[in-house]
């Protein structure tokens, strides 16, 4: 019982969230969802999901950074100067990302290896950016955690997604443990290379424009 | 590594391992800045331009004041305030001194902060332990394959509004298509040089 009311404290009007929660987390993961809708922070979806276990490592980098830096960013919302607010937000999100890669550092070697440079680009990943400044600048801490959160979990979701069909495709296995094998599956390499990558993506944001109904085209 | 000569990792940082359709870098310009050739070379010769003196102040400030103090941890922070500080630099000065140059690059300028090609050209050199010349040649390398890459697309993207498309892959999925195509044919160069 205890629980439940903890639960619904977030959504209920006058709850920590203003009633504004579950649509909030309902916005970031499906409706704006930054990967496939709004097509922000493509460069580190498309590089590390060629293993579905990055994929997901990368998802949770993501949800931290974007949690912590929207709670940071939210808190520091009244007395960061208008001007400087950009730099503020660099900073705070760089120190997020530098405690994400010490402790990959630390404990997850491989992961790190493997991850290369690509978790120190968090930090120009415009989903954590765009975040900070469209959301956390106007909107109080707790909200603003959860706004993070759901975008945070769209990101790795879609990645997930894409992560899946490129080792199960590519390689024919699924962390590491053959699925597809035997005569009648040649694994088919340019999966798991650069170009099955943007076709992986094209096709994903395809399907989503799809369910979503037609998109009108931005024109210059 | 620390053999391979400045000249092959330009030339690879262009073809065989250009760093937008092999490594993924600064892709959000280049799917909004393709739509015009104009833009795309405009947007290209700024993010060269900043790729190259970036590069090479992150790897002075990386091996003179950040490794002998133990400081190494602090590389994406530093990097970024470096790139940040010094794209607000060349926008003032250009500003200042070559007005027409400014309205051709003006917009461009503060979007090539959150260009990941940059902070990445700064990392990718710190991990694959380059030498100074060798990070030049890889600065230059880099920013011209991406420039390479972008004016393929614009022009490509141009000639599609005659084509019909389906519905659900008009605007972002087809472009992602196109690129990967492109980086199919890029890959036909891989085997004339290579780097890791």
């Amino acid at each position: 019982m205890a629980d439940k009311q903890l639960a619904c404290a977030a959504c209920e009007p006058k709850g920590l969230c203003g009633g504004k929660g579950l649509l909030t987390l309902k916005d970031g993961a499906w409706a704006k969802n930054p990967l496939a809708i709004q097509v922000l922070g493509i460069c580190s979806s498309l590089a590390v999901t060629n293993r579905l276990e990055n994929s997901l490592v990368m998802g949770a980098a993501l949800i931290f950074v974007t949690v912590g830096s929207n709670l940071i960013v939210s808190l520091l919302r009244k007395c960061t100067p208008h001007r400087i607010r950009m730099i503020a937000e660099v900073a705070i999100i760089s120190t997020f990302v530098i405690v994400f890669d010490q402790f990959l550092k630390a404990f997850y070697w491989d992961m790190s290896k493997q991850l290369g440079p690509y978790v120190g680009l968090i930090i120009t990943n415009c989903i954590v950016m765009g975040r900070a400044e469209a959301f956390a600048l106007q909107n109080p801490p707790i909200l603003s955690m959860v706004d993070g959160f759901a975008n945070g979990l769209g990101y790795a979701a879609v990645l997930a997604i894409i992560g899946f069909f490129r080792e199960l495709l590519g390689t024919g296995e699924i962390f590491g443990h053959p699925v597809l094998s035997g005569q009648w599956y040649t694994p088919n390499q340019i999966m798991i290379l650069a170009p099955g990558a943007f076709f992986a993506l094209g096709i994903v944001i395809a399907i989503f424009n799809s369910i979503n109904g037609p998109k009108p085209e931005e024109k210059k | 590594m620390s053999e391979t000569s400045a000249w092959v990792i330009f030339i690879a940082a262009i073809f065989t391992n250009n760093i937008l359709l092999a490594n993924f870098l600064g892709m959000c310009s280049f799917i909004v800045c393709s739509s015009q050739i104009r833009t795309a070379l405009g947007l290209g010769t700024a993010v060269t331009f900043v790729m190259i003196t970036t590069t090479i102040l992150n790897y002075v400030i990386y091996h003179f004041v950040l490794v002998p103090y133990g400081l190494g941890h602090l590389q994406f922070i530093i990097f970024i305030a470096v790139i940040a500080a010094f794209t607000q630099l060349v926008e003032m000065f250009v500003e200042r001194f070559s007005p027409k140059l400014y309205f051709a690059l003006g917009i461009f300028l503060p979007l090539i902060t959150v260009n990941c090609a940059i902070l990445g050209a700064g990392l990718f050199m710190i991990i694959r332990n380059y030498n100074f010349l060798q990070s030049v040649g890889f600065g230059l390398g880099a920013g011209i394959g991406w420039t390479l890459a972008i004016l393929l697309l614009a022009g490509l993207r141009q000639k599609m509004r005659y084509s019909h498309i389906p519905e659900p892959f008009q605007g972002v999925p087809i472009a992602m298509v196109i690129t990967g195509v492109l980086a199919m044919t890029f890959m036909g160069f891989a085997g004339m040089v290579s780097i890791q």
